[in-house]
């Protein structure tokens, strides 16, 4: 697997390096200061500050579809497959054999979003009376801010969280509590922004245009997405994940110096290169928090601790590949005619789920929806749901798609899942589906 | 019908009498609402009869404000109130008023003022006044600018609302509840040197569709859902709550206000484009209402936000894709209302003894009822009297 990661990234760097290179853009330069002066007094609004080069000309470094590429190619050097006609032959692309959790232990995982528990998200609709779950729900919440017990948050949030108290309970189940060095912090990472300007800046820009600009739901918040992404990008913190990643970030070299070690630095600054939908992380949190380093924090945080499994590769259960793994065998499974119709017809299901899993269905689900899943990732620290979900929605879909002859046909089934309400097709996938 | 066909329906010289089953798309002296200096006219004669007549919804506080009807800015009609005018603007000359032709739509001729000569020409005295035409096509309202918008992603919006009245007396309204916030493509600033840049203080989208920065993918339109959520979120369920029940509140009290003079010709009903302004208080203020709300569709999620309008609108209007007969009782089954939900029905209203509104909780759909008290355990009581 770190062999695998470690080809990536030679990939991922190459592609940025030939980018500079291509466009005689240095890596990273020292802004004159005038144009320091100028980026300061348009801190707080990039978005219609065209910046100096050309967008046109940059390429997001990776898409998704890419990576998917190389995880398809992943294989095992020490595992024999044995009978590859065998009954238990994976349908699926991905051919690495991880462990990943089936639905009796599933359901005992996620047993709090079993059908007779309350949860928001279902119990909190129309027909239901209030008095019935949610009033109670809200009550414990407050109790357990007033308390600022962070375990318990995290227990609580499994049943969803009421919109007012969210963005308090995410942060105390992220730990985050804005103290004045936070905000110092935060304020030194705008200096740097101000002070130098890199070329992942420009990627940054151009990912925002394509994707967030573009949203219905978040391009009012466009200009806090440049102020997070850029501050980011310089934070050397986020180096510190790197320990638990099976990732490790790019080295560049002073010019002249390549190959010297004293002369590397961690190219950007926190390691992480930006890929084409990267600003689809922070968008949704632009709905909690309204006060740019508070913002900051929590994104970073939810970057270090889940996000940045999304794009590595590694083993770890909440990692993408065994996401993928997790789709598919849920898929296989338990909906095998549906896996053997859209396999035949060349509608691999993870290539369409993929895009959904790498974003955690950022951009995808309506706001208010997504934020009931991100709820659930934090209740259960784990990723996993996304690969549920993934599953439930073409469980929901099953039927039109049982109909479709071709690729193109299947994504056009699934591409708009902007009426759907996630927490109804979880329960039904894991707790009220026949298997 | 348009407008115009509307004035020709029903002017008394062309003698067009609609039969039973014709059933049209406006009342015939809706201009008693959506003309900028009517709405203020009558709001503020509603105002006045409702202080005489001691009920509480007319109660003042200490600096004389009104409690519960004060939602439209201090507005003067010009030329006739330009002393009225000039004695408010002298009590706080820093302020900002914004100048709009009475009869025009779409931005159009709409000005900002801080200084009394830009206009000089509106003066009654004025040596220029007898070249004007005292034709209503000229004249202007005045009202003071409201300064502080409530502000996202620093960017001013305006809310666009669509309700719908099928009946006057009794008063029978509906809220379509995909309403949406309209956002300039600038940052939002007071300095008086922006004051002239209509990018940031005009909504409209007809001004802020020629800007640079217009995206034609979401058109700067963000729906009142979103607002809503984001609101919840970063400021409470108390407060939010209290903004939607108060906009809820503004759009009955200003139906209200014109039901006594409105022609409530039986064969009409009228969608109507509320435009409304949240300050930075959290306080919502009635901009203006419009007739004709635009139809056409400057994005790919607008077309089908309109097209699912009109085809709700005309299921209320006329029930079951029948013949219309203009004598029905205006009550359609609640499985018809589709994206509407009722705003309010003042029928049922007094049928209940106490003035409720029914609604559902807002952003959710209306299903199929059970029986009443599973409405009241799911309506919000307003806290209105």
């Amino acid at each position: 697997m770190r062999k695998a990661q470690g080809s990536w990234e030679k990939r991922i760097l190459k592609s940025l390096n030939s980018m500079c290179t291509e466009l005689s853009i240095p890596l990273a330069r020292k802004r004159p200061v005038g144009e320091q002066k100028e980026l300061l007094n348009k801190w707080n609004e990039m978005g219609t500050d065209e910046p100096v080069l050309d967008l046109s000309l940059f390429r997001p470094v990776y898409a998704p579809k890419d990576f998917l590429e190389v995880l398809i190619n992943l294989r095992n050097p020490n595992y024999e497959n044995g009978d590859s006609h065998s009954f238990r032959t994976h349908l699926g692309l991905i051919q690495v054999p991880l462990k990943v959790k089936d639905i009796p232990e599933l359901k005992e995982f996620f047993v709090e979003l079993g059908l007779t528990a309350g949860q928001l998200g279902v119990d909190d609709s129309t027909q239901v009376p209030p008095e019935l779950f949610e009033n109670e729900h809200v009550r414990i919440g407050q109790k357990v801010l007033s308390e600022q017990d962070s375990a318990a948050a995290q227990q609580y949030i499994r049943q969803g969280s009421p919109t007012a108290l969210r963005a308090e309970l995410w942060a105390l189940i992220l730990n985050i509590s804005s103290q004045p060095e936070d905000i110092l912090y935060y304020e030194q990472l705008k200096t740097n922004v101000i002070q130098h300007d890199l070329l992942v800046d420009s990627l940054i820009y151009k990912d925002v245009k394509l994707t967030a600009s573009n949203d219905d739901y978040y391009f009012v918040f466009e200009d806090y997405l440049y102020q997070v992404l850029l501050c980011f990008s310089r934070d050397t913190s986020v180096l510190g994940h790197f320990a638990y990643s099976s990732a490790s970030p790019p080295k560049s070299y002073i010019r002249g110096k390549l190959g010297l070690e004293e002369y590397a630095v961690f190219y950007p600054p926190n390691g992480v290169i930006p890929f084409h939908g990267f600003s689809m992380y922070v968008a949704p949190l632009c709905f909690l928090y309204h006060e740019p380093s508070k913002l900051y924090q929590i994104f970073r945080e939810m970057y270090v601790r889940f996000f940045f499994r999304l794009h590595s590769i590694s083993s770890h259960p909440s990692g993408i590949v065994s996401l993928c793994l997790l789709f598919e065998t849920l898929l296989q499974t338990y909906l095998p005619q549906l896996f053997y119709h859209l396999r035949e017809i060349g509608a691999q299901p993870l290539r369409i789920s993929f895009k959904w899993m790498v974003r955690a269905f950022s951009g995808y689900l309506a706001t208010d929806q997504l934020l009931l899943l991100w709820d659930r990732i934090l209740g259960y620290n784990s990723l996993e749901i996304l690969a549920v979900l993934a599953a439930a929605v073409f469980a929901f879909r099953a039927v039109n798609l049982m109909e479709v002859t071709s690729l193109a046909a299947a994504e056009a089934v699934l591409a708009d899942l902007s009426t759907l309400k996630v927490m109804p097709l979880l329960q039904i996938f894991l707790f009220a589906t026949v298997t | 019908m348009s407008v115009q066909t509307i004035r020709n329906v029903f002017s008394v010289e062309t003698g067009y009498r609609l039969s039973d089953d014709q059933i049209v798309n406006h009342f015939p002296n809706h201009y008693e609402l959506t003309r900028k200096d009517l709405m203020v006219k009558n709001i503020k004669r509603y105002r006045k009869e409702l202080e005489k007549e001691g009920s509480p919804l007319a109660e003042k506080d200490e600096s004389g404000k009104y409690l519960y009807l004060d939602f439209v800015p201090i507005t003067y009609m010009l030329p006739a109130d330009y002393n009225l005018f000039v004695e408010e603007f002298r009590k706080s000359p820093s302020s900002t008023w914004i100048m709009k032709p009475c009869g025009k739509a779409q931005g159009k001729g709409i000005f900002l003022i801080n200084k009394l000569s830009q206009i000089k020409k509106w003066s009654r005295d004025s040596k220029t006044s007898s070249f004007m035409t005292q034709s209503t096509k000229e004249a202007y309202v005045i009202s003071l600018y409201i300064n502080n918008p409530l502000l996202i992603g620093g960017r001013k919006f305006d809310l666009r609302l669509y309700v719908l009245v099928s009946t006057y007396r009794p008063l029978r309204c509906y809220m379509y509840k995909l309403g949406f916030c309209r956002f300039c493509t600038v940052k939002y600033t007071p300095s008086t040197s922006e004051l002239d840049n209509m990018f940031v203080h005009l909504t409209n989208v007809a001004i802020q569709k020629h800007g640079e920065d217009y995206n034609h993918i979401h058109g700067g339109k963000w729906a009142v859902n979103n607002l809503r959520l984001y609101l919840e979120s970063t400021r409470g369920r108390e407060v939010t709550g209290k903004l939607f029940d108060e906009i809820h509140w503004v759009i009955v009290q200003s139906l209200k206000a014109v039901a006594p003079v409105m022609n409530n010709d039986k064969h009409c009903f009228e969608c109507y484009g509320y435009d409304i302004i949240i300050d930075d208080k959290l306080k919502p203020w009635l901009i203006e209402v419009n007739a004709s709300p635009s139809l056409t569709s400057s994005t790919a999620n607008d077309r089908i936000l309109k097209y699912n309008l009109i085809n709700d609108t005309l299921n209320i209007a006329v029930p079951n894709g029948e013949i219309p007969d203009c004598k029905w009782n205006k009550s359609p089954p609640k499985e018809v209302l589709g994206n509407y939900e009722i705003l309010y029905d003042e029928e049922l209203a007094q049928g209940d003894g106490a003035d409720r509104e029914l609604r559902s909780r807002p952003g959710q759909s209306l299903g199929p009822r059970g029986g009443r008290s599973r409405d009241s355990g799911r309506t919000v009581l307003t806290t209105w009297k």
